[in-house]
């Protein structure tokens, strides 16, 4: 169910990414200020709508598991969140990079974006123990999925909260996206598609090898697993007996016999 | 209308089953004791009819309502005596009654009735904490009845009571109290002297069911070995 | 109700039908769940005391670490709400334990009113938890660490009242979320401090001209706007989502 498409989605990724290297590299223009290493704008930012839409997609999903109850919502959030979490940690990496390069230091706390970024990947981080803490698989997705809508609806607060907060700094590039000269704009659409793809086919990958495991789990129990031994028990009650017992379930007549 | 209807309820846990093909019908003012070992899936059983759980499988009708969707009509009209007391260590007998007898809108007068029937006036002001396992026990049957239930679901009541205090808690849980009664025992022989039906679990399965008189003691010890 | 023996004999065979007693109301039962909280803590004392001695143990500590006569501005706004921030999680923590040892979740759920009146009642107690905090807090904050602090009390209140609401509702969210876990304690500030961030960020930056050596003025607007956004938000959020945390 899950592997349907898988193909396809992957392809279309491959030829996403190299489309965008492509024009990374040879076709987009070099920045007066910052040279080369400013072409790791269109590997940071498109990380960061990714991994910051993907969050939301997260609640999203988690809504629906509660409204359900259906718990392959629940794995669709999980797979989500994870995947999302991983892309904030290069969206965290790449930004670093970038700043190094541009600034000289490693972190800059008053570049709003970054900082709300450790913020949210902070809270983030914390989902996987939260789950892990919980044994009760029906109750562990839950409250996984109640965290999942309120980290999802913190999100965008916390940006609002820490772009207040601090001086505008971020490099006048990302300023006004509708002032990117006409080739940046265009490396920069087909590397954030090329990076939604990519986002997409991981999460399917996962998602298919999940479910798979889970169906030969499955499986493998059916099999292996001995049949229903009966009690050797009589039951002098009608309807009992060994017989009685292999079949749906022990019927006790209603309370209108007398004692 | 029976006061219990169940068919092929099923409850997992994880990958592990907790109640699988269990199917009883009960009717109004009729006890059914379950008997079972550890493990078996008694109190899972009593706690979905308390509507704490809910069932994952099959269907379960509990006052002609069913569970889950229900589930919020049938508050207020069930009582459960559980394995914990469900009382609050730090307060007092009273102070615990009371608050409980606010949460379902029952008047103040009750708590002081009970706590006078069950002998527990003396030290209803010292915390819980300080009270012996039997008092505490007789506080959570308190707890129980406060509200006056329909069905009331007692988990090994009578674990914990010295003789006397089983009498007190009798006129109030037993036999000749009055409503549907779901009964968990270990005990074969006093337990099935109340009993109207007997339902027994292993493994959460049905291994054991029928009407009391036509259930000896020695099977049901046989659903311990 | 009559008497315990008389009911025998009207009950035998009462047809299953709707409640023979009206549900409780809403503020019946968060004012009984309230009660009950704040007993609990009178009798016990876990939450209070041990956040009050933990804001003043750190401004003790701040006024020696930081070597100053006084300090104001952003640095007075920083320390006052990052401290009422820790000394707040102290109190989150101890939020659900006692319903989750004493077996309060059950007595609670079988009782015939709405969910959201845990959530209501809990909030509120942590509120006034909060309250107390700060009654001891501020003063003693003023007195160590010795802010100028001329007329801005009446704006500080409603500063820090803003942001009460917002630790008290996402306080007993998180709390909620922990206490069903293996690792509670650690849970709960984990999962708290991040989402609390906020608040620090919009109470720090809203008192902060309060504080100011020379020229005090008033909370920007657009952080009380944040504060009660965020406010509001969470609030929601959190009566949406506590049903769910509850069942099983």
């Amino acid at each position: 169910m899950y592997g349907k498409g898988l193909r396809a989605l992957s392809f279309s990724t491959v030829v996403a990414v190299t489309g965008a290297l492509t024009l990374v590299f040879f076709y987009a223009p070099l920045d007066e200020e910052q040279g080369f290493l400013q072409k790791i704008f269109y590997v940071h930012v498109p990380l960061a709508i990714i991994a910051l839409c993907g969050f939301v997609l997260g609640a999203l999903l988690a809504i629906a598991h509660l409204r359900t109850r259906d718990p392959r919502w629940d794995m669709r959030s999980y797979v989500v969140i994870h995947m999302s979490l991983i892309f904030a940690l290069a969206t965290l990496i790449t930004g670093s990079i970038w700043a190094k390069g541009s600034w000289g230091h490693w972190w800059v706390w008053s570049e709003p974006t970054l900082v709300s970024f450790l913020i949210v990947f902070l809270l983030y981080a914390t989902y996987q123990p939260l789950r892990f803490a919980i044994e009760d698989p029906e109750r562990q997705a839950r409250t996984a999925s109640v965290f999942a809508i309120t980290a999802g609806a913190f999100v965008p607060m916390n940006f609002i909260a820490v772009r207040l907060a601090s001086a505008y700094l971020h490099p006048r590039v990302l300023g006004n996206t509708s002032n990117l000269p006409g080739p940046m704009a265009l490396t920069f659409v087909v590397s954030l598609v090329a990076m939604g793809l990519l986002f997409a086919t991981l999460c399917k990958y996962e998602l298919t090898a999940k479910h798979t495991r889970s169906q030969l789990r499955a499986l493998r129990r059916r099999l292996g697993a001995l049949p229903d031994t009966p009690s050797p028990r009589r039951s002098a009650a009608p309807g009992q007996g060994v017989a009685g017992q292999r079949s749906i379930g022990a019927r006790v007549a209603g309370g209108g016999a007398a004692p | 209308m029976a006061a219990l209807e169940v068919e092929r309820l099923a409850r997992h846990y994880g990958e592990r089953e907790a109640l699988r093909d269990v199917s009883l019908t009960l009717a109004h003012g009729r006890t059914l004791v379950v008997f079972g070992p550890n493990g078996a899936g008694k109190t899972t059983l009593l706690q979905i009819f308390a509507t704490l759980l809910r069932p994952h499988g099959g269907l379960v009708r509990v006052l002609g309502n069913d569970l889950p969707d229900q589930a919020w009509r049938l508050r207020g009209r069930v009582g459960l005596l559980a394995h914990e007391p469900l009382l609050y260590r730090s307060l007092s007998a009273r102070e615990n009654l009371r608050f409980y007898a606010r949460l379902h809108g029952v008047g103040q007068r009750r708590v002081h009735e009970l706590l006078q029937a069950l002998e527990l006036s003396g030290r209803s002001s010292e915390p819980l904490r300080t009270l012996s396992r039997g008092m505490v026990q007789r506080v959570a049957v308190a707890r129980a009845v406060l509200h006056d239930p329909e069905l009331l679901l007692l988990d090994e009541p009578y674990a914990n009571l010295d003789p006397a205090a089983r009498d007190l808690v009798e006129p109030l849980i037993g036999a000749s109290s009055g409503p549907t009664r779901v009964l968990c025992s270990h005990d074969p022989a006093g337990a099935l002297a109340q009993a109207d039906q007997v339902l027994g679990l292993r493994d959460g399965r049905v291994a054991l069911a029928g009407p009391a008189d036509q259930v000896g003691e020695d099977e049901i010890l046989a659903l311990y070995r | 109700m009559s008497a315990t023996g008389q009911r025998a004999s009207e009950r035998g065979a009462v047809p299953a039908g709707a409640g023979r007693r009206p549900a409780v109301s809403m503020r019946t039962a968060v004012a009984a769940l309230l009660r009950k909280e704040l007993l609990v803590e009178l009798r016990t004392l876990e939450s209070v005391p041990g956040m009050s001695l933990f804001a003043l143990s750190t401004f003790v500590v701040f006024h020696f670490a930081l070597n100053r006569n006084t300090v104001d501005g952003d640095l007075a706004a920083g320390i006052l709400w990052v401290t009422l921030l820790f000394a707040a999680l102290l109190g989150v923590n101890r939020l659900f334990v006692a319903d989750a040892e004493d077996g309060g979740f059950e007595g609670f759920l079988l009782a015939p009113v709405e969910r959201g009146a845990l959530l209501l009642a809990k909030e509120l107690a942590l509120l006034i938890y909060l309250v107390v905090l700060e009654l001891v807090a501020v003063p003693a904050f003023v007195l160590l660490l010795a802010p100028p602090f001329a007329h801005a009390l009446p704006d500080l209140l409603l500063v820090l009242a803003l942001g009460d609401i917002g630790v008290a509702v996402v306080g007993t969210l998180v709390a909620a979320l922990a206490v069903r876990t293996r690792a509670r304690d650690l849970l709960g500030p984990l999962l708290g401090l991040p989402l609390m961030v906020p608040i620090v960020i919009g109470g720090a930056r809203a008192s902060s001209p309060l504080f100011a050596a020379t020229h005090a003025g008033s909370p920007a607007a657009r952080w009380l706007a944040t504060l009660a956004l965020y406010d509001l938000i969470f609030g929601l959020i959190a009566y949406a989502v506590f049903d769910f945390l509850l069942e099983d």
